[in-house]
C-alpha cells in the first residue's frame, strides 16, 4: 500500500488550462452513465440501424454480393434523401438517448445542493452548463452526424464521381444533426434543471415535442392554417429546416395536410396554408434555446435568493 | 502585512433586502472567526467571498484581489466546506474529492495523489473507496473538508465545520483546523454558532449581527488587555460595598440576593477586595475569579454597536 502524506500541504504545482476545465465535468459524467449497463447497451444496440445503412450502401454497389444473396438490381439510391432518412432515424435515437440521459446530468446536482462546490472553484455557470452539454453532444455526435458522415465517406468511395456531385452533403449532415443536437441538449438541461424527478423530467421532454405536434395538428386542423406547426419543434426542424439543407421536396414540407378538404362543393377551391417559411422556423427553434439558456440562468446559482 | 480579507463599504443585497450594511474592515488573522446570531449575516458574508453574491455597494478583496473582478483568481486560492450536505450523487469518496480536486485545476494524477493524501490526512483513509451515501455524518463532515484542502488552497473558508460532530469527532475536527491553520502561509476562515470552537482555533474574530460588525477584534489582544473580572456573593450591606469599590476605581454591577460582578483595574489587588469587604462588615460566601472570555466579548458585542475598539482593529 501506498505511503500517504499525513500532512496539510499547500498545492504550488502545475494546472491545467482554465479553457479545458469543463472537459473535467463532461469525463466523469460520461463514466458515472456507462456505469449503467443498460444505457451502455442502448448505445451500442443504437449503431445496428448505421451498419444496415452502411450493408445497404454496400450491397448497392456490389452485384456480386446481390448476386450471392439473389437480390435484383440495385436495392435503394444513394442520394440526399437517403442521407436525410438515415439521420432522421438516428435524430429519433438520440432523442431517446436524450431523454434517458438528460434528465439526470443536472437535477441531482441541485438535489445534493453540489453547485456550490463546483462554483467555489474557479469554474464558471457557463462553464458547468458548457460540461454538461458536452455529455449530451459527445453522446449524440457520436450516434448521428459523425456515423453518417462515415456512411457518407463508405459512399463516396464505392462510387467514383460521386464526391464531386455531392460533397455539400457532408456540410448539411454536420449542419442537421448539430442541430437537433442542440435543441435537444438544451431543452432537456432545462428541464432537468427545474425538474427534480427523473420521470417526471423524461416525461416532460417527450410532452415538448409529442403533445406540442398534436397541439399543433390541433390548431391547424380548427383554424385551416399552418401556424400551428410553430408549436411543433419536430416539424420545424425535420419538416422545414432539414429539407432545405438537404435539398429535397417534402410533400407538402410544413402544409396542414388536413386543409385539403376533398368534400368541399364543387367549383370551391381549397386554399392550402403556406408552408411556414425557413426563417420562422429558424426563428422559433432560436427561441425555443434562448429560453432554454434563460431558464438554466436563472436555476443554476450556487445560492438561491428567495425574493420578498 | 496586506490584510487577508479586506472590505470597505461592503452592502449585499439578496432578494430585495438589504443584508449587509457597508461593512468596513481588514482582517489579518492566521484564523478568523465568523461569529453571529442566526440571520447576522456570516453565511451571506462567506458567499460574498466566494463571489456567489455580488455587492451592490462597496468592495470585498481577498488577499489584495477584488472579488468581483478577479473571481477566478481569487476562487483559485480558496477551499471551501460548506455547512449543509454538498455531494455530487453516486460518488465514492476518493471519486468525489479526485473530481474536486481536478475541477480546481489540479492534472489527473496529482487529483488523484493529493486525494489520497487528504483523506488519509482527516482519517478517512480506510473509507475512502465507499460511496457517499453511505457515510455517517461525522465522516460526511470529513470528506467535505477533504474536498476544500485537496487541492491545495491558501485559503480555507470553514461553514460550521462541526456541525453534527459528536464529542471525539468535534475534538478531531478541531485539531485538524489547528493543524491547518499551523501551515505556513496558510489562512482560515472559520464561521461558527460555537464560541468555544472559535476560541480554540481562531486569533481574530468578527461578530455580525443584523449586518452590522458588532466586534472585529484580535482575541490575543483582547485577551491580554481584558480586564479581570469578580464574580462574587455576599451579605450584608452590598450597596456600601459596591460604592466603596467604586470610588476605588472598579465598576460593580448589583444583582439580586447579594451577587455582584466587579471588573478589577490592573492596580487593584484581590486583597484589597477583601480589606474593604472586611470595612465594611460584608461576608464574602463565594468569589469566581476569572478573565474576560470571548463569552463576554461575543455578549457584549451584541448589546452595543460597533465601538471604537473595531475602528482601532482596522
Amino acid at each position: 500500500m501506498a505511503v500517504y502524506k499525513r500532512t496539510y500541504r499547500r498545492y504550488d504545482g502545475p494546472l491545467t488550462p482554465q479553457w479545458s476545465r469543463f472537459l473535467v465535468l463532461t469525463r466523469y459524467s460520461l463514466y458515472t452513465l456507462f456505469d449503467s449497463r443498460p444505457f451502455t447497451a442502448f448505445v451500442v444496440l443504437s449503431a445496428i440501424p448505421l451498419l444496415l445503412s452502411g450493408v445497404l450502401i454496400y450491397l448497392s454497389h456490389s452485384p456480386m454480393a446481390r448476386t450471392l444473396l439473389q437480390l435484383p438490381g440495385p436495392i435503394i439510391k444513394i442520394d440526399p434523401k437517403f442521407f436525410r432518412q438515415v439521420l432522421l432515424n438516428q435524430g429519433w435515437l438520440a432523442f431517446l438517448m436524450t431523454a434517458w440521459a438528460g434528465p439526470g446530468l443536472v437535477a441531482p446536482d441541485l438535489a445534493n445542493q453540489a453547485l456550490p462546490l463546483y462554483l467555489s472553484r474557479p469554474f464558471s455557470r457557463a462553464e458547468y452548463v458548457l460540461g454538461k452539454m458536452g455529455v449530451l453532444f459527445l453522446l449524440l455526435s457520436a450516434i448521428t452526424w459523425l456515423p453518417v458522415l462515415l456512411l457518407f465517406g463508405l459512399q463516396a468511395g464505392l462510387e467514383a464521381g460521386w464526391f464531386k456531385e455531392n460533397y455539400w452533403i457532408m456540410g448539411s449532415i454536420f449542419l442537421a444533426g448539430m442541430l437537433w443536437i442542440s435543441v435537444i441538449s438544451l431543452l432537456s438541461l432545462a428541464i432537468s434543471a427545474w425538474v427534480r424527478w427523473r420521470m417526471v423530467a423524461s416525461a416532460f421532454l417527450f410532452g415538448i415535442f409529442f403533445v406540442g405536434a398534436a397541439f399543433a395538428n390541433m390548431i391547424n386542423g380548427i383554424l385551416n392554417t399552418s401556424w400551428g406547426h410553430l408549436l411543433n419543434l419536430g416539424h420545424l426542424i425535420f419538416g422545414v429546416i432539414w429539407p432545405k439543407l438537404f435539398r429535397v421536396a417534402v410533400d407538402a414540407a410544413g402544409a396542414n395536410p388536413h386543409a385539403r378538404r376533398p368534400h368541399l362543393p364543387p367549383g370551391m377551391v381549397a386554399l392550402a396554408p403556406l408552408p411556414i417559411p425557413l426563417w420562422q422556423a429558424c426563428m422559433v427553434v432560436v427561441v425555443a434555446c434562448a429560453v432554454c439558456l434563460l431558464l438554466l440562468n436563472r436555476r443554476l446559482r450556487a445560492r438561491e435568493v428567495v425574493r420578498g | 502585512m496586506l490584510p487577508i480579507i479586506e472590505f470597505d463599504g461592503l452592502t449585499v443585497s439578496l432578494g430585495g433586502r438589504e443584508i449587509l450594511h457597508g461593512l468596513s474592515g481588514a482582517l489579518r488573522g492566521k484564523a478568523i472567526g465568523l461569529l453571529g446570531p442566526n440571520g447576522a449575516g456570516k453565511s451571506t458574508f462567506i458567499n460574498t467571498l466566494l463571489g456567489f453574491h455580488k455587492p451592490s455597494k462597496g468592495t470585498v478583496r481577498v488577499h489584495g484581489r477584488d472579488v468581483c473582478n478577479e473571481a477566478m483568481a481569487v476562487r483559485r486560492t480558496i477551499g471551501y466546506m460548506p455547512e449543509n450536505e454538498a455531494f455530487i450523487a453516486g460518488m465514492s469518496g476518493v471519486r468525489f474529492v479526485r473530481y474536486m480536486a481536478e475541477l480546481a485545476g489540479l492534472p489527473p494524477e496529482e487529483a488523484l495523489e493529493r486525494t489520497h493524501e487528504a483523506f488519509f490526512y482527516v482519517g478517512l483513509g480506510e473509507a475512502r473507496y465507499r460511496k457517499l451515501g453511505t457515510y455517517s455524518l461525522g465522516m460526511k463532515q470529513l470528506a467535505k473538508l477533504a474536498q476544500a484542502i485537496a487541492h491545495g488552497p491558501n485559503l480555507l473558508l470553514l461553514d460550521e465545520p462541526t456541525n453534527g460532530l459528536d464529542p471525539p469527532a468535534r475534538l478531531r475536527m478541531l485539531q485538524l483546523i489547528r493543524e491547518i491553520r499551523d501551515t505556513p502561509g496558510m489562512n482560515l476562515v472559520l464561521s461558527s454558532h460555537l464560541l468555544h470552537d472559535v476560541e480554540e482555533c481562531c486569533d481574530e474574530v468578527l461578530i455580525l449581527n443584523d449586518g452590522c460588525i458588532a466586534a472585529l477584534c484580535n482575541l490575543e489582544e483582547e485577551r491580554k488587555a481584558n480586564r479581570k473580572f469578580l464574580e462574587l456573593e455576599t451579605t450584608g450591606d452590598e450597596n456600601a460595598f459596591a460604592e466603596a469599590a467604586e470610588r476605588m476605581g472598579c465598576e460593580c454591577a448589583l444583582f439580586s440576593r447579594g451577587r455582584m460582578k466587579i471588573v478589577l483595574p490592573h492596580e487593584i489587588e484581590l486583597r484589597q477586595i477583601y480589606q474593604l469587604a472586611s470595612e465594611k462588615g460584608v461576608q464574602i460566601r463565594r468569589m469566581n475569579h476569572r478573565r474576560d472570555s470571548l463569552e463576554d466579548i461575543f455578549l457584549r458585542a451584541m448589546e452595543e454597536p460597533m465601538t471604537a475598539r473595531s475602528a482601532q482593529a482596522r
